[in-house]
């Protein structure tokens, strides 16, 4: 029974890597709900901030222009946050991301636009982004499970301030959006300035008290804002995240379990070959003695 | 029936608290502050410190808030929640961290952006991809 040994030990790896996948299939299945919860958790925050900002961008045109609001004329200094996952074994979901915005960035330096700084969210981003040799000026890594705004305030504050010394004329945000849990796309949008259709039309217009002036309240309001929309966006990559991983993790099982079937035929055929020869033997041998 | 209000209360994590009051009690920057039904449109910032929520039939709410921003609209009062405690000293020491650790992660760089060798990477890492899918189909 040549390579019969060889074969056992093989499909018992395979097994065993079949247990792995199964188990993390189903870890990534119950943080995939907990993700998607905390992303929905998240909606109500950014839909209030959205029309409060679209409310005083339109009740504002006359007295104070916020640096938020205002499109530059000429982008020459480009701003990038790259939200990746901590974590590999998630299927093509970073390659994807990684893809659109190296391919953005290169048609960006095509078309002038000389400095692109770079804020990594997730280790997969900032590893490829330094290998790239791209100006990672900020980052934030090891998020775990759950998205917390506390840790996004940092780098945020770099990209907002270097925005609002006007080091940088735009800013945007690349993320794998969530559509379901079979489909998660990669996505790229401006973040600021803040555009009209992202704000939508206010739906009414109040004449707002201030305190303790408009200016400071209209500040805080749009750095809030502009962290409520990246927040969301973190929240909405991990649920794909999760979601993408999980369906790795199935594939790789059914493939584990199609390699233990075939390996599993060979094995036979080779145990069935070692008995006909054995039984071919004897028979000759019988045969040899009784003539 | 006493007159109430529609309060919300979110933060960027979670909704926090949604229904109806009589009486709403927050910490402002300038003071303490009551909202009553028919409170002119106020916008304002309010420091950390307890909301409370007078509820009909003399329940009440408390929620912290580590800061954060109030909106009276006439029938709504919106309370945006901080997550963390906010400051401009305190923000500034996380954005100086956030900077600082990309800085020394970046210690080795080349001048410019090496787009051959990302694009070979992801190249190698899609057909990967492309070749366990055949795999896939062929195996079934």
């Amino acid at each position: 029974m040549a390579g019969s040994k060889e074969i056992r030990t093989k499909i018992k790896s395979v097994q065993n890597t079949r247990k792995i996948t199964k188990a993390m299939e189903m870890v990534a299945a119950s943080k995939m709900r907990k993700a998607q919860d905390r992303m929905r958790a998240a909606r109500p925050y950014s839909e209030k901030i959205r029309r409060l900002a679209a409310n005083l961008s339109q009740a504002l045109i006359t007295d104070y222009r916020h640096p938020f609001l205002v499109k530059s004329a000429n982008v020459k200094r480009v701003g990038l946050i790259v939200v990746t996952t901590d974590k590999g074994l998630c299927g093509g979901l970073n390659t994807n991301i990684l893809r659109q915005a190296m391919n953005t960035m290169r048609r960006w330096e095509s078309s002038g636009i000389s400095d692109i700084r770079v804020t990594a969210i997730g280790n997969k981003g900032l590893g490829f982004m330094q290998r790239l040799g791209a100006k990672v000026v900020s980052q934030a890594t090891h998020m775990g499970d759950t998205p917390h705004l506390e840790k996004l305030i940092g780098p945020i504050k770099v990209v907002i301030d270097a925005y609002q010394a006007g080091e940088i004329d735009a800013v945007h945000i690349a993320y794998t959006r969530f559509i379901n849990t079979m489909k998660q796309e990669p996505v790229i949008e401006q973040l600021l300035p803040l555009t009209g259709e992202r704000l939508g039309t206010p739906e009414s217009n109040w004449d707002y008290l201030y305190e303790p002036d408009a200016q400071t309240v209209i500040d805080d309001l749009l750095i809030r804002y502009v962290e409520a929309l990246i927040y969301q966006s973190v929240a909405e990559n991990m649920a794909s995240e999760q979601s993408a991983r999980m369906v790795a993790m199935k594939a790789a099982t059914d493939n584990a379990g199609s390699v233990i079937k075939e390996l599993q035929l060979v094995y036979n055929k080779a145990r069935q070959a070692a008995i006909t020869k054995e039984i071919s033997e004897i028979v000759g041998g019988a045969a040899a003695i009784a003539g | 029936m006493a007159m109430t209000i529609h309060v919300d209360v979110v933060s960027a994590e979670e909704a926090i608290f949604s229904g109806l009051a009589e009486f709403v009690v927050l910490p402002g920057e300038a003071g303490e502050l009551g909202i009553m039904p028919g409170h002119m449109p106020l916008m304002t910032r309010i420091k950390p410190g307890t909301v409370r929520i007078l509820l009909p039939g003399a329940k009440e709410e408390l929620i912290f808030v580590a800061g954060g921003l109030l909106e009276v609209q006439p029938g709504l009062v919106t309370v945006l929640a901080d997550t963390a405690i906010r400051g401009n000293d305190l923000d500034h020491a996380k954005a100086m961290e956030a900077k600082k650790r990309a800085e020394e992660a970046m210690g080795t760089r080349s001048s410019k952006i090496d787009y051959a060798r990302a694009q070979a990477e992801l190249a190698e890492a899609v057909a990967q991809l492309a070749a366990i899918d055949r795999l896939r189909k062929r195996g079934h």
